[in-house]
């Protein structure tokens, strides 16, 4: 009767999806991902038909609508896809590897550590450096990760759950108000980065997404052949030794992968909120808490998230310039509450 | 081999070990022996080291001093992995991710068996199955941990253990906040897997009368020492108790299993 009653709960929470099942789920999501983006490529100002955006990318021929593809609307695509997948599996592995729901880089202040660095760079410098930013953006990531794990280990009881959040608020906090007081003595790079600073793919060229590309592709393939292992992670630094792992190794391997995670993708498209907090929760959700599926999944979802975010914030406000940062809360917010309400109804 | 005749038969022995938190001494100058094939229960007062010990047997704390040997070997000297796929432990209260099912949970304990990104195997999968069926979990392997009773959740803890197929179990408090029905269940199971599936099994029991029902040797701390150790009928009296838990009690045979019984005063 209670061994009944279990398998019956199982089955009503939906969680023993199986691996085929999920497999379609990722292809499905893929194809969605796809489609969003050939749209988002197609409208604007001119519509250009699919066909001709094919071409464009095979076979370019200079035409007034070829080089509105290639320069500037695929770029801003592109970078929607790099920063929102690098942004959710960065969230999924800080959730895995610090045991704590609420992590993610925005929140536990690495975006803002990365974006700081950007700022800071661009006032000494000028703005239009190129690729030294990325590697400003690394530091910065990095600064502010060790900065937040070290003020998170403070007090007796270590490495507490609330105490990681608590110091990762007060550090994206403090480093967000110095990014805005450099930004008012500073009114060139101000004009220079304050899309950016909101979060914003307007303008990227394919220059800079083919600068960062790299480091994102690897950080995501390091991410996916971690699954397995940060599933051992997240049952306790204890029980993870006793299985044969060394929690240290794999927890300095993960947090690597986010700072080369959320550095390329805040150099690219700045810290844009929300994406890597919501989106491994939505794969959570729905397709159970094995990591090895959960990071395919936030990479696609991430992506997909940001690319119609950008979308819908062109064809609702109809600028090409209102940045993607406010528009991936304003659709991630109320979906990820009617995800979160559903569930917990269907689970009662 | 030493030719220290009490060696011969141990599966586990701490020498001189000592253990410390920071500056506080938790056990000093410990010789203890786990025999092999055997059921050994670690009973003592709260605060005697029992877990402590079990943790640092289990090669998740080091000693300050002195070596634990598994099979004549110090731990010191295997590697993580190496210790994963001998010792499985099962420590106090542990807890899993939300939705993490049994099944999950018991296939991390082929993660010492696996090579680094190496793919799970027929050999995996035949040890989860195993392990699922010993500790009787088979039906509920897709549920959610969450959703199991207490007794439920602890054998699957146990399953994941099972599935390392080490020669050594571990077990830190495995009964406390079990039920009696599950907490004989378990010691049934432990007596299984000692008898016929050549486990050498450690668990600490609060429960001194459980611990001189099933186990085959008995070790009594008090403060970090051993007060007493050997079979129970040997080591359980009126004196040791009063000595190691301070509790007056007269001890008679238990009528069902012919065991030493105590019945406090």
């Amino acid at each position: 009767m209670n061994r009944r009653a279990g398998m019956d709960i199982a089955r009503h929470r939906g969680r023993v999806a199986h691996d085929g099942s999920r497999l379609l789920g990722l292809f499905l999501l893929l194809c969605l991902l796809v489609a969003a983006a050939s749209w988002s490529v197609a409208m604007g100002a001119t519509r250009i038909p699919l066909p001709t955006i094919w071409a464009a990318v095979v076979d370019l021929d200079g035409s007034r609508e070829h080089l509105l593809v290639m320069t500037i609307r695929l770029p801003r695509v592109l970078a929607a896809v790099l920063a929102g997948s690098a942004l959710a599996v960065s969230g999924a592995i800080m959730q895995a590897v610090t045991n704590n729901p609420l992590a993610s880089p925005g929140l536990l202040g690495i975006n803002a550590g990365a974006a700081f660095a950007v700022v800071l760079v661009m006032t000494l410098f000028g703005a239009g450096v190129g690729d030294i930013y990325m590697w400003f953006a690394f530091a910065g990531a990095g600064a502010a990760a060790l900065l937040v794990y070290a003020m998170g280990s403070f007090g007796p009881a270590g490495h507490s759950t609330i105490g990681l959040v608590i110091a990762g608020a007060v550090v994206a906090t403090f480093l967000t108000a110095l990014t805005s007081a450099v930004l008012i003595f500073d009114q060139n790079t101000l004009d220079a980065v304050r899309l950016w600073t909101a979060g914003s793919v307007s303008g990227r060229t394919m220059a800079q997404n083919a600068g960062v590309a790299p480091y994102i592709v690897a950080g995501l393939a390091v991410g996916l052949l971690l699954g397995r292992h940060l599933v051992t992670l997240s049952l306790g630094a204890e029980a993870a030794r006793s299985l044969g792992q060394n929690p240290a190794v794999w927890r300095a391997i993960s947090i690597g992968v986010v700072i080369l995670l959320a550095g390329s993708a805040v150099s690219l498209a700045g810290p844009i909120g929300f994406v890597g907090l919501v989106v491994p929760h939505i794969a959570r959700l729905t397709i159970g808490v094995d990591y090895r599926w959960i990071v395919p999944f936030s990479a696609v979802g991430g992506a997909l998230l940001v690319v119609v975010a950008d979308l819908a914030g062109r064809m609702i406000f109809g600028s090409q310039d209102f940045p993607v940062g406010v528009t991936t809360a304003l659709i991630g917010a109320p979906f990820f509450l009617w995800l979160a309400r559903s569930r917990a109804g269907s689970a009662t | 081999m030493s030719g220290d005749e009490s060696h011969m038969s141990a599966k586990l022995a701490g020498q001189d070990v000592s253990i410390a938190y920071g500056d506080r001494r938790i056990v000093e100058n410990l010789d203890l022996l786990v025999p092999e094939r055997r059921f050994t229960a670690l009973v003592g007062p709260n605060g005697s080291g029992k877990s402590t010990i079990l943790r640092t047997f289990a090669g998740l704390m080091a000693p300050s001093c002195g070596s634990i040997f598994l099979d004549g070997r110090s731990i010191a000297t295997l590697g993580t992995r190496e210790m994963a796929r001998r010792v499985g432990v099962l420590l106090q209260g542990p807890v899993a991710p939300e939705g993490l099912t049994v099944r999950d949970l018991v296939q991390q304990g082929r993660y010492p068996h696996r090579s680094l990104f190496g793919r799970w195997s027929e050999a995996d999968q035949a040890a989860c199955d195993e392990a699922l069926m010993l500790t009787g979990m088979t039906t509920l392997a897709d549920t959610p941990l969450d959703t199991l009773s207490g007794g439920q959740r602890q054998r699957a803890w146990i399953a994941m253990t099972l599935a390392q197929q080490g020669e050594v179990l571990l077990l830190d408090e495995p009964t406390t906040y079990l039920d009696l029905a599950h907490q004989v269940e378990l010691m049934d199971l432990i007596t299984v897997l000692v008898r016929d599936h050549r486990k050498t099994v450690v668990a600490v029991l609060h429960d001194l009368n459980q611990a001189a029902r099933y186990a085959e040797h008995i070790v009594l701390l008090k403060g970090g020492t051993i007060s007493a150790a050997g079979r129970p009928s040997d080591v359980i009296s009126q004196e040791a108790i009063a000595d190691v838990f301070g509790v007056r009690s007269i001890v008679i045979r238990d009528p069902v299993a012919g065991t030493p019984l105590c019945i406090p005063l």
